[in-house]
């Protein structure tokens, strides 16, 4: 057959891509939605002002000592026995809302990112090991997987909270049981793809140590896909702490939690002191609108350069 | 065909066994709820009454196999709380939940799959961008506080529609069922718009990226080649494409729903099975515990099943292939 | 005699992040009932967009920004989303290039058909039926009546382009634009379809635009043949003058290399480079880098020598040998 050929023409040499070349190309794709930006600033905001929390507002909300309760149910605006303002009013023992805010808030990402975190580094271990070394072990590996995957998160963090009691180490290895079953699927997924491609098997047929092939040759490729996963998981995490400690299995009413916050105020919505529960939500959906609006624009700028 | 659905029901059987001894020895290592019934002043002969009464003396392993021979004999123990069998106190609070569950699915596919189609044909659209950041917000948003924002405005500020609870029961065919009456609806509606957000969401998203997908795709270009108008492909062609993906997820997420029913009930103080699981939990009432997870694992494995099959179906590749 | 497809001065141009590509420059061809048209070109060089900018199937960021577009006589270009949609599959239709993505894997191929015979002439379903299985008959598919209610995964690669055939006869066009229809089928296969296809055009006097990369397959088939060179069209006459007499350089280039042409034991030529990137297009001639007789002349655009109905876009033509 006088076949002309299928040539599309050598492109003109490319730039070594560096990693600080990409990092800049992804900002640039990144800044291209306003509203992400927008929602980074808003999260680091919300990050920078609860972890300053103890410097940034006049009370520690959690400090028993601090409270009086002649203060209780102040009006956002009204001025309590501290001298200070309570922009956001104050709770039924006193508490300055927005203290208690800000210090939830802290919480929030502390459980929400260390419970990111380790499903992360559990859920890619079991991946990898899964679509690396094939077989039974992969199947053993994806079968759990797959079942947990589809038992309901919250089902799962609700009864592995009531397992082991109240308190924040145990609600983050709630989460943690909960979600690390998407985080393993999709490294599998990923894996299992870039594992078939040359350069692994190249890999492999030198005397480099598994451990080495693994975390140099294929988690890094790998790396994309879960990147946004990490982003949706972090919100869902302290979307499902909240929603934990609303319920009164999460963490236990001395310690700080937006959800505890809320369910505290909503006894009192019936008498028109709605500001107890309103306010607290409300940075909560801000906190988790903002990362999962990051996450979908990371997969954007992720996802069209990874195909071209 | 039947040698996959059998393989298929023993893998799931396999499933409920492994979960099933999960859950018993999980639940029982919750701490001591003889504690939490009794009076702690009781005296010593009463609390070992009660201890051999509810078979808490006997080692674990034969406490379990007690509690697997009851479940075959229909018998899932009684609440330790309300004192009445696990099974009669579960179905009377299942047709609630149902109802709930039912009626916010319903909401989340009327509205979620055309504005998910609409904002896959047309994505440049300002309408298309909005159902697109409504659709953000609906999974984003933490299904409790919704909630009570929902009862905020409809029941306490404008006293639409009441803030709680379940309606009246009417009859409906041959249910007893809340949804039969104009009342029932009133209290229905709140809550199951609020479980249905979640869901919604999911489905605006999912079905967005199945039209995107589609109408990319080669066939699509065809029709148009063949002079078929747009509405013929989208309805025609596309449809019943994106509809297999659609199916598989809305199986899955019918469990999720039934979970997170959970919370709507505490919310609106829904007198369904999810409001029990959690009073429950808190009150550590064990046989109602465990007989609920395990019916729920059961439940969910029986739901992918059915979901699988489904699929096996409607997609005519893997059907007349033998369908495994 | 009208021609059954005329086009005058095609131009596509694309909005890329490389910048604009004009994938089709001023492309001027016409068919006759009957006769078979060759589209030669390697990838790139802008022939599916050719077939696509007739047919007005090309989307954002392509657009058709010039030229004309007559199909009996009918200006395609001047007519209205809905006029023109009234055209596709019934005057001029077309065959693509992989039936296993262009049929929908989830319809019965009958219920397919019979939507593309009920869009143009509303009929009832079993008589759109009985067409769509008169259509199979005629490409040569045995049992239409069992095909019709097949999927596309359970017929072989053949059979379903075949389909793809009768699907562009369904309502008898003037003209059929096939892009690479051969192409992802055994060699076989191959040639019985070419031979069916040839019986086609001399029976029911459709006009065929075969477009193809590939040389032996057009000289064998079509009447007239059109050679693409990055979106321009560099030569064109009938089949004779074309590979008996090129005159193009590069057409002359692309004969020398096929195999069968060739004296064993010797070198086997080859164009030397490789087909440029249509955003980065040299000035002038865009075959200079790898044209043996370029000079400076060729820096500007060439002109078009026309000489017994062969038309060459060269500063050089070659005299036929």
């Amino acid at each position: 057959m006088a076949d002309i050929g299928n040539l599309t023409g050598n492109p003109p040499s490319a730039p070594l891509e560096t990693r600080a070349l990409r990092l800049r190309n992804f900002w640039s794709d990144y800044r291209k939605s306003w509203i992400a930006v927008l929602a980074l600033v808003v999260i680091i905001v919300m990050v920078v002002a609860s972890f300053g929390a103890p410097w940034l507002v006049p009370q520690d909300p959690y400090d028993l000592a601090q409270l009086d309760w002649g203060d209780a149910f102040l009006q956002p605006g009204e001025t309590g026995s501290g001298g200070y303002v309570h922009l956001l009013g104050t709770d039924n023992v006193g508490r300055d809302m927005l203290s208690a805010i800000l210090y939830g808030l802290r919480t929030s990402f502390l459980i929400g990112i260390s419970a990111g975190v380790l499903a992360l580094t559990l859920g890619i271990s079991i991946g990898l090991t899964a679509a690396y070394f094939g077989g039974r072990i992969e199947a053993l590996l994806m079968r759990i997987v797959d079942l947990q995957l589809s038992m309901p998160a919250i089902l799962l963090a609700l009864v592995v909270a009531a397992m082991l009691g109240q308190g924040v180490g145990q609600i983050v290895l709630a989460l943690v049981v909960a979600q690390y079953a998407y985080f393993a699927r999709t490294t599998h997924g990923a894996a299992s793809v870039e594992r078939r491609k040359d350069y692994i098997e190249a890999a492999r047929s030198t005397p480099l140590p598994t451990r080495r092939i693994l975390f140099k040759h294929l988690l890094p490729n790998v790396l994309p896909p879960l990147i946004v996963v990490a982003t949706v998981q972090v919100a869902s995490a302290i979307s499902l702490e909240a929603t934990l400690s609303f319920l009164g299995v999460g963490l236990p009413l001395t310690e700080p939690s937006l959800g505890s916050l809320i369910s505290n105020g909503f006894k009192y919505i019936h008498a028109g002191r709605s500001w107890l529960s309103i306010y607290p939500g409300v940075f909560l959906m801000i906190t988790v609108v903002a990362i999962n609006l990051v996450g979908d624009q990371v997969r954007t700028v992720i996802d069209p350069r990874n195909s071209r | 065909m039947v040698g996959y659905l059998v393989g298929r029901l023993l893998q799931a059987a396999v499933v409920v066994f492994v979960m099933s001894v999960i859950v018993f020895v999980g639940v029982y290592a919750i701490g001591n709820p003889i504690d939490v019934m009794i009076d702690p002043g009781a005296s010593q002969e009463i609390r070992e009454n009660l201890i051999r009464q509810y078979g808490f003396d006997q080692p674990l392993w034969r406490q379990y196999f007690t509690f697997v021979g009851n479940v075959f004999q229909g018998d899932l123990g009684r609440s330790m709380v309300y004192n009445i069998s696990v099974t009669s106190l579960v179905f009377s609070r299942l047709p609630a939940t149902l109802e709930l569950v039912m009626v916010s699915v319903c909401i989340a596919t009327v509205i979620g799959i055309p504005a998910g189609m609409y904002a896959g044909y047309k994505p440049g659209s300002i309408a298309a961008k909005a159902i697109m950041a409504l659709s953000v917000l609906g999974f984003s948003v933490p299904t409790f506080w919704i909630g009570m924002l929902l009862i905020m405005g409809f029941a306490v500020n404008l006293g639409w529609l009441p803030s709680g609870g379940r309606g009246e029961i009417g009859q409906f065919l041959w249910f007893q069922t809340s949804l039969a009456t104009g009342d029932g609806w009133a209290h229905v509606l709140m809550p199951a718009i609020n479980l249905s957000l979640f869901k919604m969401g999911l489905m605006i998203r999912l079905t967005r990226a199945g039209m995107v997908e589609a109408m990319g795709a080669e066939y699509v270009r065809f029709a148009r080649a063949q002079g078929l108008p747009d509405r013929q492909i989208v309805f025609g062609h596309i449809l019943r494409n994106i509809s297999i993906p659609i199916i598989t997820v809305f199986g899955l997420e019918l469990g999720s729903t039934l979970a997170f029913a959970v919370v709507t009930e505490t919310v609106f103080n829904w007198p369904g099975v999810g409001k029990l699981i959690i009073d429950s939990i808190l009150q550590l009432d064990r046989p109602v515990m465990v007989s609920y997870l395990v019916m729920v694992v059961l439940l969910f494995v029986m739901i992918n099943l059915a979901v699988d099959l489904i699929y096996a179906r409607l997609d005519p590749r893997i059907r007349l292939k033998g369908g495994a | 005699m009208t021609a059954a497809l005329d086009v005058r001065g095609l131009t596509t141009r694309f909005e890329t992040r490389a910048g604009h590509v004009t994938a089709v420059n001023d492309v001027s061809f016409a068919v006759q009932p009957g006769r078979i048209l060759g589209l030669v070109g390697e990838s790139g060089s802008g022939k599916s967009v050719t077939g696509f900018s007739i047919l007005g199937l090309i989307d954002a960021p392509g657009k058709v920004t010039a030229g004309a577009v007559l199909v009996d006589g009918v200006d395609l270009r001047q007519l209205s989303d809905d006029d023109l949609r009234k055209m596709r599959g019934r005057k001029v239709s077309m065959v693509f290039q992989d039936p296993m993505m262009t049929l929908n894997p989830v319809l019965r191929v009958g219920d397919q058909m019979a939507m593309a015979v009920r869009v143009h002439r509303p009929m009832s379903k079993s008589a759109a039926f009985e067409h769509a299985r008169k259509a199979l008959e005629v490409v040569g598919i045995p049992s239409p009546a069992e095909r019709l209610l097949a999927y596309p995964h359970q017929l072989s690669g053949g059979m379903r382009q075949r389909v793809a055939i009768a699907m562009a006869l369904l309502h008898s066009p003037s003209v059929i634009i096939a892009d690479e229809a051969t192409t992802a089928l055994d060699v076989s296969i191959q040639g019985q379809i070419l031979a069916e296809v040839r019986g086609l055009a001399d029976t029911t006097g459709t006009a065929i635009v075969w477009i193809t990369h590939d040389l032996a397959v057009v000289s064998s088939l079509a009447d007239d043949i059109c050679v693409m060179y990055a979106g321009q069209i560099v030569e064109r006459g009938t089949a004779e003058q074309v590979i008996d007499g090129p005159r193009h350089p590069y057409t002359r280039g692309l004969l020398d290399s096929i195999p069968a042409r060739h004296e064993p034991g010797r070198k086997l030529p080859q164009i030397p480079g490789s087909t440029p990137q249509l955003s980065h297009l040299p000035s002038g001639c865009p075959f200079r880098p790898r044209c043996p007789l370029a000079t400076e002349l060729c820096t500007t655009e060439p002109p078009l020598d026309i000489r017994d109905g062969q038309a060459v876009l060269c500063h050089y033509p070659l005299e036929r040998a």
